[in-house]
């Protein structure tokens, strides 16, 4: 009992810490060692173009137009196919999960396709739509409806009883429950969903763009493979690469802007 | 206004809930609803506000409710059951929206901001406010819309003990000034013996009547007595708590 030992700490750690400054130096490190690699001639060119000559190919094509014009083609599809999944998706998805009738025979159905690579079903629709836009806005619908349907109804799920029960206990008619309690409360899962059925919608559209089509990213990157331009094939996957991250961007504006509450 | 329980039971599946309650409930009077857990009185109050149809008998009103009583039968929530995407107003404004005009609403929800000391936090959001102001919310929510019954489903339980005491404060300055019958479920002795006239003390699973306990003084005059009617009230429900502690839920 003489002598006074100090109590060790040991709280420490494992708790996440912002650090601001350490993606960026481990992206441009990596930057770096692929760069000289690529000069040393560790990366042979031809299978691994150096991050150079990838920006020189980008700004290239950019600038001769090349880009926009498979840009604009792809988005040409993403975009009305996003729309039309998700409109469809948040019908289905809000109905499953208002109405039980609805959700006891949605859940069969919708449990049985979902797992469905909607690529394979590409030819199907080819056949159905012909070779053109209406089959890959079609795939890119089909892919992007499920996920849609799925979160818009576990959203809906995920809404406390105990506000609904209170919006019954308050007399609200049902449809002020469903627009002011249910859908508000489900925003945020249909929001999250949105994410994932705009990476669904920038796969498939690649996938469709590779199987048949002119123009477009995935028909781009696949003709630079073809043709061993592999500076301008990674330049089309950057392509891609920015262009998920403007979706996500706009979606975490979305998000900020809707979700305020939280 | 007087509320009748006539023969209330309820059963959930085969599990018998509430046997056969009676009570008659004065016209602006504050009765408190007692006993140990799951004894139904959660289940009662649920029956008392139509939010639960009782397997038999029947709860009813005297006369009509006053007309402009917007929801005669209105519940303050145990965990508040705000709505974290409105604020303080638009909460209390909820049960409004469809039936006042934008001018009557904003002066009603005034009023019982004011009353409940929420006015300075009309544009907050609930997860800004601390768990006591949330609960003031719940009950400006439930006087906007005058209320003949107001139903409190263990109103101060997911508070600690100091907010706990404010609120009580508070309870009962509001209730000075507002004419509901008042039924008030907790599974804390203080606050029935502090803001109930009545005490209705229910019995273990299925719920019965045990006893009812009156407790005569006024509310304001009740500091002297109310460590004496805790210990009468909890000597009528001890040994059926420490039965139903150790109670092994089914599975």
């Amino acid at each position: 009992m003489s002598e006074r030992q100090p109590v060790p700490f040991r709280g420490g750690g494992f708790a996440p810490a912002p650090r601001r400054v350490l993606p960026w130096v481990v992206f441009a490190v990596l930057i770096a060692l692929w760069q000289a690699a690529s000069n040393t001639g560790l990366l042979p060119p031809l299978f691994m173009p150096s991050p150079l000559s990838v920006v020189k190919a980008l700004v290239a094509l950019w600038q001769d137009g090349t880009l926009v014009g498979h840009v604009t083609a792809s988005l040409g599809r993403i975009i009305p196919g996003w729309l039309i999944g998700t409109a469809a998706g948040l019908a289905v998805g809000l109905a499953m999960g208002i109405f039980s009738a609805a959700r006891a025979a949605g859940i069969p159905i919708v449990s049985a396709l979902f797992p469905i690579p909607k690529i394979a079903l590409l030819p199907l629709l080819i056949l159905w739509f012909g070779i053109g836009e209406p089959s890959k806005i079609a795939t890119i619908a089909l892919g992007v409806f499920f996920p849609t349907t799925i979160s818009a109804y576990t959203a809906c799920d995920s809404v406390p009883r105990n506000l609904i029960r209170m919006g019954q206990s308050f007399g609200l008619p049902a449809r002020d429950i469903v627009a002011k309690i249910l859908l508000p409360g489900a925003m945020p899962g249909i929001l999250a969903g949105f994410r994932i059925s705009a990476s669904v919608a920038l796969l498939l559209v690649v996938a469709a763009e590779m199987i048949g089509a002119q123009q477009g990213i995935g028909a781009f990157v696949l003709t630079a493979g073809s043709l061993m331009q592999t500076d301008q094939l990674l330049a089309g996957v950057v392509m891609l690469s920015m262009l998920g991250l403007l979706i996500a961007w706009g979606l975490g504006m979305l998000e900020r802007a809707w979700l305020k509450w939280r | 206004m007087p509320l009748h329980v006539e023969r209330v039971s309820h059963q959930y599946g085969p599990v018998a809930a509430l046997d056969s309650i009676d009570l008659d409930i004065a016209d602006g009077e504050t009765v408190a609803l007692i006993g140990p857990s799951g004894c139904g009185k959660s289940t009662l109050l649920g029956i008392l506000g139509g939010l639960l149809q009782p397997t038999a008998g029947r709860v009813s009103l005297s006369g009509k409710p006053p007309a402009d009583s917007l929801n005669p039968f209105t519940y303050v929530f145990q965990d508040f059951a705000l709505l974290p995407w409105r604020t303080v107003e638009a909460n209390v404004a909820l049960a409004l929206e469809h039936r006042l005009s934008t001018a009557e609403r904003r002066e009603r929800v005034a009023a019982a901001l004011a009353l409940t000391g929420l006015a300075d936090f009309a544009a907050a959001y609930p997860k800004q406010l601390s768990g006591g102001m949330r609960q003031r919310v719940g009950i400006a929510r439930a006087l906007v819309v005058r209320p003949a019954v107001l139903l409190l489903d263990e109103p101060l339980s997911a508070l600690d003990a100091q907010t706990r005491e404010l609120l009580m404060e508070d309870l009962l300055r509001i209730w000075a000034r507002e004419r509901s019958t008042r039924v008030y479920v907790t599974h804390n002795l203080e606050e029935a013996a502090r803001l109930a006239d009545r005490v209705v003390v229910l019995s273990r699973r299925p719920g019965r009547i045990r006893e009812i306990v009156r407790i005569d003084a006024p509310v304001s005059e009740r500091a002297a007595i109310i460590p004496e009617m805790q210990r009468k009230l909890w000597a009528l429900i001890r040994d059926e708590a420490a039965t139903a502690d150790r109670e092994v839920q089914g599975v």
